[in-house]
């Protein structure tokens, strides 16, 4: 029982068996690009659907919303096409989640029109009495900080430059301010009078949503 | 205070830290449980549920969990090397940067500072913090171990060297990350990848926090509460071994029938099948060490606590491995079934076997008697029934949301909308609230015992 009376080789041995599971389904699976794929049709994030999906994170939406749709029959009839791996290869990190107690979301782009997430996120009571997410009507209170949008797609490896990042950011704001914008009533009732020129954070987590699912559904159509 | 020259102040600090912890983590989560069926109580920002679900398990997890874990193996490690601490300064300080690093956790999260990965959602600056203290707690384990005075390494001590390792690796690789500022960073890992490095951590941080230092309680304090030395020390050896090599296999469980390589999937589901047999290795350890003593479950208040956490751990270690399968899985996946399963860990095995740790030790440490041995059985029914009722209603309930979400009309068109199957769980989230509020009660019992307990003169016997 040689081992027992000496702690560093214990330690040493205990360390070595810890790893080999590791190396083999968590090391080595990193150098193996079947793990991530990267595909073309799969664009990485605008700065503002990024700071949207920020504010996810900031939220916590994870802990009640799933983003991967499994291959499984009334999945697929729920939600949409299976989520495949290559639709992730931008998330850092990934936002599968472990729990719905609110639907999946990856596949929620393009399904509703812009108002309906404004209203939606503003009191989702007042669409769905019984439902028990917590109304985000404040975040159309908050200006959209954008002053490290371009140094988070730096970090995130998206490849915009500067000014690319400036005019994502400002052609996102002539979308919805402009007076033909096709969500604008809506978007009036929730916002301050004072932010409806600007940016806010309910209209960056909104982009974030219409993002979501959107590429598939691109490479889909043109097939 | 003692002869011995052991530090018991430090083992006491982090007790009563614990039980602080314990009691805000379940407030939280009596407040987040009463959101899931009444979204008014989303106050603000900073309560609502997105928020304070995370400021919940890792209350209970790092605060309440880790604490207890090193209140009892400060106190393990020294009276089975019989040596005193090395470092007593060292761990003080450990104490105090622990707590500061548990309310900076807490406040940055519900201001919505939070990496997402679950059990790993603390920023960066956090991140360096807990390494820190990690390495202030490895100095000390590893220091008293090579100056011990006793020869052989008890299995309790094995079980602390194997956490003390691996918490840090799963940590350190988990949370690598590139700041953006103090308040933000992005996982160097991408989509697939994260998600596998993730759930890696996820199941082991659970397995080396929530398993393996709690067998240590449970291999030291069995056989001190009841006077019977552990059944078979062979046993325990294969089990130990067995244990910490298949346990890094099976993270991927976690992401059953998603884009990750099915052959991860396939692997992880192998080795969590296997991992039943060191899991019950323990289990009949625990069992066959009462052999012939059995009437200790109506004498004994502590035994109860040991044989019923052990139980938990055996169901919650068959339930495991079952709902990992394809099939299963399919059906029960990220629905209230899993939160039922975490649950009867946590508040079944975790906190049985912490409680009747405590209850056996802080007597010891200030040389006085339990305040009421009546009242910790009262905790012990209380925590009983409560996790029960709890976990047995969120099984109901996982089954049949998954039913629903299943159900299809004759047509092969979807008979119930997301919503239906919500709205269908609110009388389950209602008694599970209802549950948690008996539990809540045993838990305040448990402290109030023991605050008395060290408010009491020293006894006699103590003294003489």
């Amino acid at each position: 029982m040689g081992i027992y009376s000496k702690p560093v080789v214990f330690a040493l041995i205990a360390t070595l068996v810890i790893l080999v599971g590791t190396v083999v389904t968590v090391f080595v699976p990193m150098f193996m690009p079947s793990t991530q794929p990267v595909s073309a049709y799969v664009k990485p994030y605008t700065a503002i659907e990024q700071e949207g999906r920020d504010i996810y994170m900031r939220e916590g939406c994870n802990n009640c919303h799933t983003q991967t749709v499994r291959p499984l029959r009334t999945e697929v009839l729920r939600y949409g096409e299976y989520s495949k791996a290559e639709e992730f290869a931008w998330d850092r990190p990934f936002l599968w989640g472990s729990r719905r107690t609110g639907p999946d979301l990856n596949r929620v782009g393009g399904k509703y029109p812009d108002s309906w997430h404004y209203k939606h996120m503003h009191s989702p009571q007042s669409m769905f009495a019984l439902s028990n997410m917590p109304p985000y009507g404040w975040l159309a209170n908050n200006k959209l900080d954008t002053s490290e949008s371009f140094r988070k797609t730096q970090i995130l490896g998206y490849g915009y430059s500067e000014a690319e990042v400036q005019q994502q950011i400002a052609d996102y704001k002539a979308k919805v301010t402009a007076p033909d914008y096709n969500s604008k009533a809506t978007r009036d009732e929730v916002t301050p009078e004072a932010l409806r020129g600007e940016l806010t954070e309910m209209d960056a987590i909104i982009a974030y949503m219409q993002k979501l699912g959107r590429d598939v559904k691109a490479m889909e159509s043109q097939q | 205070m003692n002869d011995t020259g052991y530090d018991y102040s430090i083992v006491r600090g982090f007790a009563f830290s614990a039980l602080f912890w314990l009691i805000i983590g379940l407030v939280i989560g009596l407040w987040i449980a009463f959101e899931m069926f009444n979204p008014a109580l989303n106050l603000t920002p900073w309560l609502s549920f997105g928020r304070l679900r995370v400021v919940h398990t890792n209350g209970l997890g790092l605060g309440f969990g880790l604490a207890g874990i090193f209140a009892t193996a400060y106190y393990m490690l020294q009276r089975l090397t019989r040596t005193p601490l090395p470092f007593p300064g060292l761990a003080k300080a450990h104490l105090w940067l622990f707590n500061t690093a548990i309310a900076l956790a807490a406040v940055s999260l519900m201001a919505g500072l939070n990496t997402t990965k679950e059990y790993a959602e603390l920023e960066w600056p956090l991140d360096v913090g807990v390494v820190i203290l990690w390495v202030m707690f490895a100095v000390n384990v590893f220091a008293i171990l090579i100056k011990r005075q006793e020869k052989q390494m008890y299995i309790s001590l094995w079980y602390l060297v194997a956490m003390t390792v691996t918490v840090a690796v799963l940590y350190i690789v988990n949370n690598l990350e590139i700041p953006l500022n103090l308040f933000k960073s992005y996982s160097i890992y991408a989509g697939g990848n994260d998600a596998n490095v993730q759930w890696w951590y996820g199941h082991n941080i659970v397995g080396f926090i929530f398993t393996v230092p709690v067998l240590a309680m449970f291999y030291y304090f069995l056989p001190k509460a009841t006077g019977l030395p552990i059944y078979s020390h062979r046993l325990s050896i294969v089990s130990f071994w067995a244990l910490i090599f298949a346990y890094l296999w099976t993270g991927a469980h976690h992401l059953m029938l998603t884009p990750l390589p099915e052959w991860i999937q396939t692997v992880a589901i192998a080795f969590s099948i296997f991992l039943i047999a060191p899991s019950w290795g323990s289990v009949v350890n625990g069992y066959y060490t009462l052999q012939g003593n059995w009437d200790q479950m109506r004498t004994n208040y502590l035994t109860k606590f040991f044989i019923l956490g052990i139980t938990f751990y055996g169901l919650q270690t068959l339930q495991g491995p079952l709902q990992g399968l394809r099939t299963l899985n399919a059906f029960f996946h990220y629905t209230d079934w899993v939160v039922g399963h975490v649950h009867m860990g946590t508040m079944g095995w975790v906190t049985m076997i912490i409680s009747a740790s405590f209850y056996y030790m802080i007597p010891k440490i200030t040389d006085r008697e339990l305040y009421s041995v009546k009242l910790a059985n009262v905790h012990f029914w209380l925590i009983l029934v409560g996790q029960l009722a709890w976990t047995v209603t969120m099984w109901i309930g996982g089954i049949q949301q998954g039913a629903m979400w299943k159900a299809t009309n004759p047509d092969g068109s979807l008979m119930y909308s997301f919503l239906d199957g919500l709205t269908s769980l609110y009388p389950y989230y209602r008694m599970r609230f209802a549950a948690g509020v008996v539990y809540f009660i045993g838990i305040l019992i448990f402290a109030w015992n023991l605050i008395q307990t060290v408010r009491q003169e020293p006894s006699a016997a103590a003294e003489a």
